[in-house]
């Protein structure tokens, strides 16, 4: 019984084999199209979905690059509209609001403020979300906006005309700051491995009066490892300089000295978490909403909704038209793949009734359209391969630069976004002095200075070819196949004996 | 062999019904040579088709060797038509991508023999038919007899009982006609097998030693008494 079959499955291999390379050499012309309809649409799945996973690359980066290394997501609170002097310059001092001060006041002021737009909520928050499930790390943080004034009012003839008399002589500034927690710097704004010059915080600097200073802003300041510099009145020495990407602060200080200088005892800005995986990201934000409902969650998925510049777009590209375009490609390749085939079967009616008349039972007359159709496939599948790689390949060579750029709708998720415009922060600078306006300054966030409010990122595009990629590629070609040769044999097994007596031809 | 009582076969034609087979009885001895003839359209190749298991009768019984073939699984009924009936078509109907010998081979694939007993049992079969030297041929590079030829071995190679012919020669010139009639004639008279002819022709039908005439769906014997039924050469 057994060797029967074996010497059926012989006889039968042989004869299977020769038949499915004749007949595809004969259809050669067909059987090329077929393939290369398929390969076009594997190809095209292969480019697009590792262009969709160059582009997750990217947007983690992006929140990397905005928050630091390590850093999968971050909790912040948004600040209710004037609520509070917090999100107020309050430069005029209590009982001068609204009253003009006099021609030639020296006034000067340096104020240590949250970043526009972000409210500050208890450090217990830090502790809550790490102590949630698939959270790695969690540590707090403050982003402050540090701005000095200083000046004289002048002689203004006119009320509503603003400067119109003398030159003003005024002198604006502002920097980032951010209170780093130190005891534990795997995420967060500032790692130690991000210091070229000087050192990292000790673990005693939790409320020293140390500055580490970006390298951007070193070099715009003139200062280094040594150097002074005036925090919301304080001196701080610097210890270090760190080379960050030029979206984070200007200067990162210990978050206890941050709490001090901002009069901000207890509180923080941002909870910077690093989750276990990448795949429990989601789930740790949804558990971070639930125990923390009155804040905001930012992973780099939600990053990429608020994200404009040609990241988006690349965005939009692969997971919109991209997607679409490869899955109505593989469509219409299947279509026409199944149709040849119902079509070739069609011509070979006399064929495969002859077979059948002479004894073929019908599976094996299947098996054979099935077999030029899975052959059709991996060959289609082969090439598909070679596009797809090809095509990730010349991506990644191209390597295309994308913008990202995060608006103050991103920091502050919008609260603040209209009012802070251009970036330069000063509403109507013409007015600013002008009695009876009712103009009272405001600062949101960080205005002005070394960082801009709009931050851009530059990320290059990268197109990774990943397992699951080949895996799905391998999967359609056979997929393809089947669909051929299913088409094709859904006529093929419809067909009576009788119909090799046929007069056709 | 065959015992054919009643046999009706109806076809639906875009709703108008074509009584193919209208009440066909006949019974067929074993080693009979039998022709069938009557005009175009008469029911001919539809009761070939029936004792070949090509198909089913609408009503009746198509007894084989006491099987009623109109009652048998579609598998069995294929079976058979593998085993015991050979079939020779007018149109030759050989697969255009394989050559003569892989063309005859088709016929022992479904028959469960090793590679090796398939070449040799096919080239044996083609040799038979006087093509040896062909067999490596595609039947595009054979003439219309040689092509008949390779079917004929094909239908011939698995020995079977029954030999069913359409038109055998209906694509053939007067001379290769005669060379396919002679060669059917032979196998039959060395072979012992049963021989069934459909056919146009006179010529053709008056070798056999009866003639079924079909007409309107139904069958009548003609007997021919002066070709008596040769023995078998030893
Ligand atoms: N599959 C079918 N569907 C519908 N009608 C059919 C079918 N097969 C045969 N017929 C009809 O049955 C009748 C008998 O056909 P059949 O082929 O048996 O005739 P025939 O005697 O072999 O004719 P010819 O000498 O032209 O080959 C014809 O009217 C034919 O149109
Ligand atoms: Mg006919």
């Amino acid at each position: 019984m057994r060797l029967h079959s074996i010497v059926d499955a012989d006889s039968r291999g042989r004869m299977f084999f020769t038949y499915l390379r004749r007949e595809l050499r004969r259809r050669a012309k067909q059987a090329i199209v077929v393939a290369i309809g398929l390969a076009i649409g594997i190809g095209l799945v292969m480019t697009v979905s590792a262009a969709s996973a160059g582009v997750k690359t990217a947007q983690g980066a992006v929140l990397h690059s905005l928050y630091g290394v390590g850093t999968d997501m971050t909790v912040t609170k948004t600040a209710t509209f004037g609520a509070g002097g917090t999100q107020h310059f309050g430069g005029f001092g209590s009982g001068t609001s609204g009253t003009r001060p006099a021609a030639g006041t020296k006034i000067s002021r340096n104020t240590l403020r949250p970043t526009a737009g972000q409210a500050t909520f208890s450090s217990t928050a830090v502790s809550k979300v790490a102590s949630l499930h698939g959270v790695a790390a969690a540590t707090g943080g403050l982003n402050l906006s540090d701005t000095s004034f200083s000046g004289t009012i002048p002689n203004s003839g006119s009320g509503g005309g603003g400067f119109s008399g003398g030159s003003p002589n005024f002198n604006v500034s502002s920097f980032t700051v951010d209170g780093v927690a130190i005891s534990n710097s795997a995420v967060g704004p500032l790692g130690s491995s991000q210091i070229s010059k000087g050192g990292y915080f000790s673990s005693t600097d939790n409320n020293a009066e140390v500055a580490i200073v970006s390298s951007s802003y070193a070099n715009s300041q003139k200062l280094s490892v040594g150097s002074k510099l005036d925090v919301a009145g304080t001196s701080l020495s610097v210890i270090g300089i760190a080379s960050t990407s030029s979206s984070t602060a200007d200067v990162f200080i210990p978050l206890g000295t941050a709490q001090t200088l901002a009069k901000l005892k207890n509180d923080v800005s941002i909870v910077y978490v690093s989750a276990t995986s990448a795949s429990a990201v989601s789930g740790v934000s949804s558990e971070v909403k639930t125990a923390l409902p009155s804040n905001t969650v930012t992973t780099s998925a939600s990053l990429a909704s608020e994200v404009s510049g040609s990241l988006s777009s690349a965005a939009n590209l692969a997971t919109n038209l991209g997607k679409w375009l490869s899955i109505a490609a593989l469509i219409v390749a299947f279509l026409i793949a199944g149709l040849l085939m119902m079509a070739a079967v069609s011509r070979r009616v006399q064929e495969f009734g002859t077979l059948k008349a002479i004894g073929w039972r019908t599976r094996r007359i299947v098996g054979q359209v099935m077999g030029e159709g899975v052959t059709l496939g991996l060959v289609g599948g082969a090439m598909g391969l070679a596009l797809g790689v090809l095509g990730s390949v010349v991506v990644t060579a191209v390597s295309p630069t994308l913008t990202a750029t995060v608006g103050s709708t991103f920091a502050t998720a919008g609260a603040a976004s209209g009012a802070f415009g251009g970036g330069g922060g000063f509403p109507g600078a013409g007015s600013f002095p002008g009695a009876g306006s009712g103009s009272r300054p405001s600062f949101f966030g960080r205005p002005g200075g070394a960082s801009s409010a709009a931050h851009t990122v530059l990320v290059h595009l990268t197109a990774p070819l990943q397992g699951g990629t080949i895996v799905l590629a391998v999967g359609l070609a056979i997929a393809g196949g089947l669909v051929a040769g299913g088409f094709g044999s859904w006529r093929a097994a419809r067909l009576r004996p009788a119909a090799a007596l046929r007069r056709v031809e | 062999m065959y015992q054919l009582t009643d046999v009706r076969k109806y076809f639906d034609k875009g709703g108008q019904i074509v009584r193919a087979l209208d009440g066909v009885n006949l019974v067929i001895e074993d080693g009979e040579f039998l022709a069938i003839q009557g005009p175009t359209g008469q029911g001919k190749s539809t009761l070939l088709q029936l004792l070949g298991g090509l198909d089913r009768p609408s009503t009746g019984q198509v007894l084989f060797d006491g099987r009623d073939l109109a009652k048998l699984a579609e598998n069995e009924l294929a079976d058979l038509r593998a085993s015991a009936f050979g079939f020779v078509f007018q149109t030759f109907n050989l697969i255009p991508t394989l050559t003569a010998q892989e063309n005859v081979e088709t016929a022992l694939v479904p028959l469960h023999k090793s590679t090796a007993d398939r070449q040799q049992m096919a080239l044996a079969a083609l040799a038979e038919l006087g093509l040896a030297d062909r067999s490596t041929h595609l039947p595009s590079e054979l003439s219309g007899g040689q092509q008949q030829r390779v079917a004929i071995a094909r239908a011939l190679v698995k020995n079977p009982k029954v030999l069913l012919a359409d038109e055998p020669t209906g694509n053939l010139d007067e001379e290769t006609r005669d060379e396919i009639v002679a060669l059917l004639e032979g196998l039959w008279r060395d072979r012992g097998l049963t021989l069934i002819i459909v056919t146009h022709d006179s010529t053709v039908a008056r070798r056999a030693a009866r003639t079924a005439i079909m007409r309107v769906g139904k069958v009548s014997i003609k007997k021919q008494p002066e070709n008596k039924r040769p023995a078998p050469v030893a």
